[in-house]
């Protein structure tokens, strides 16, 4: 595979030796030019000097026939314009972008930029896993399939411990799909019986998380 | 007519003084405090005083947008000193907001052109220069 590379910090740098490690054809796009020289005596031909928001340097880069834009610099602005214009201008069928600042993230979306990673999503991610305090954890967000999958650990004072599927007043447009219990998960049956301390697995729609909440974990007071 | 200009550099603040002067509403966001020297400038008190409305924040925050009244405006102008920058909260402007005349100024001819096919309005001084310059040159030759 053929992957544009732009911005060479910390991110693209190690994304690119990756993937050339991995057997794919990289181009790294640096503007800053003492950073360009530091990674060029690694990389070599495979990094190019120049800001990657200019079409001539994409172009340089052969963005035409590259299969993926990564953008990951470390300006929302710049790394929305380049994936735009590698979809919209160049007909790159996939592009992915960092966003720096979660509260930008919209702006992407707007745009059609898509997806998007951002390591301050990815860290809070975390912290909900290792946290359980924190009651409901994101395993999987498709944003524009609006399709979210998370997981609750099932407290004893919760509505739902000790009740059977059936009986659990799942929301509309949610659906209970696994039931992790001593280590082992199992997808359950309209009779299965939720008991505390279960993690179950819940594919819903964006939206309907505080009331999930409310069935599997009671707050303490 | 109600101008929403981000971005009070030397062009983003004199065009907000003359829409001014000429009677429009107009609001000017810019992330630099100082940047409000550049519209008191020349004015017998202070920007605020002759009309003018200033918030300090960022183009590309929503909520600054809002502040700085994106959703009563009629014209934005999308006046920093970064291109991408423009042209990103340009199409923030129509898109999110539906502004009903947008325009970027864009220093780069490529990215001003290539957006003016997209329906993003820009303008260009690099281009204007350019054609200033030939038509100069072309005086003495």
């Amino acid at each position: 595979m053929y992957v544009v590379v732009a911005g060479g910090g910390k991110v693209g740098w190690n994304l690119a030796r990756e993937l050339i490690e991995k057997g794919h054809e990289v181009t790294l796009l640096e503007q800053v030019r003492d950073r360009y020289l530091t990674i060029e005596e690694e990389l070599e031909h495979a990094v190019q000097y120049g800001d990657a928001t200019e079409m001539w340097v994409l172009e340089r880069a052969g963005i035409q026939r590259a299969e993926l834009v990564v953008a990951v610099t470390g300006d929302d602005e710049d790394n929305i314009l380049i994936c735009q214009v590698a979809r919209e201008k160049y007909d790159v069928q996939r592009t992915i972008a960092r966003v720096n600042n979660p509260r930008n993230r919209e702006l992407f979306e707007l745009l059609g930029v898509a997806p998007v990673v951002s390591a301050t999503d990815l860290i809070l991610r975390l912290i909900e896993h290792e946290v359980p305090s924190f009651g409901l954890v994101h395993l999987l967000d498709l944003h524009s399939e609006r399709l979210e999958i998370v997981e609750v650990e099932v407290t004893p004072t919760s509505p739902a411990a000790g009740a059977r599927v059936a009986d659990v007043a799942m929301p509309d447009g949610s659906l209970i799909i696994s039931v992790l219990r001593s280590g082992a998960g199992f997808v359950p049956k309209a009779d299965t019986v939720i008991e505390a301390g279960d993690e179950v697995l819940i594919v819903l729609d964006p939206g309907l998380e505080d009331g999930i909440t409310r069935l599997f974990t009671t707050a303490a007071a | 007519m109600f101008v929403l200009i981000v971005g009070a550099g030397r062009v983003g603040s004199a065009v907000a003084q003359s829409m001014l002067s000429q009677g429009h509403d107009v609001s000017v966001l810019d992330e630099d405090p100082l940047s409000h020297e550049r519209l008191d400038a020349g004015l017998p008190s202070s920007w605020e005083e002759a009309g003018g409305r200033f918030t300090v924040g960022q183009g590309i925050e929503l909520e600054a947008l809002r502040e700085a009244g994106i959703e009563d405006a009629d014209v934005f102008i999308a006046s920093t000193d970064g291109d991408n920058t423009n042209l990103v909260i340009a199409q923030v402007a129509q898109r999110k907001f539906q502004v009903r005349t947008v325009i970027a100024r864009v220093m780069d001819p490529a990215r001003a052109t290539w957006f003016a096919e997209q329906g993003v309005r820009t303008i260009c001084p690099t281009l204007e220069a350019i054609s200033m310059f030939e038509s100069a040159i072309g005086e003495v030759a």
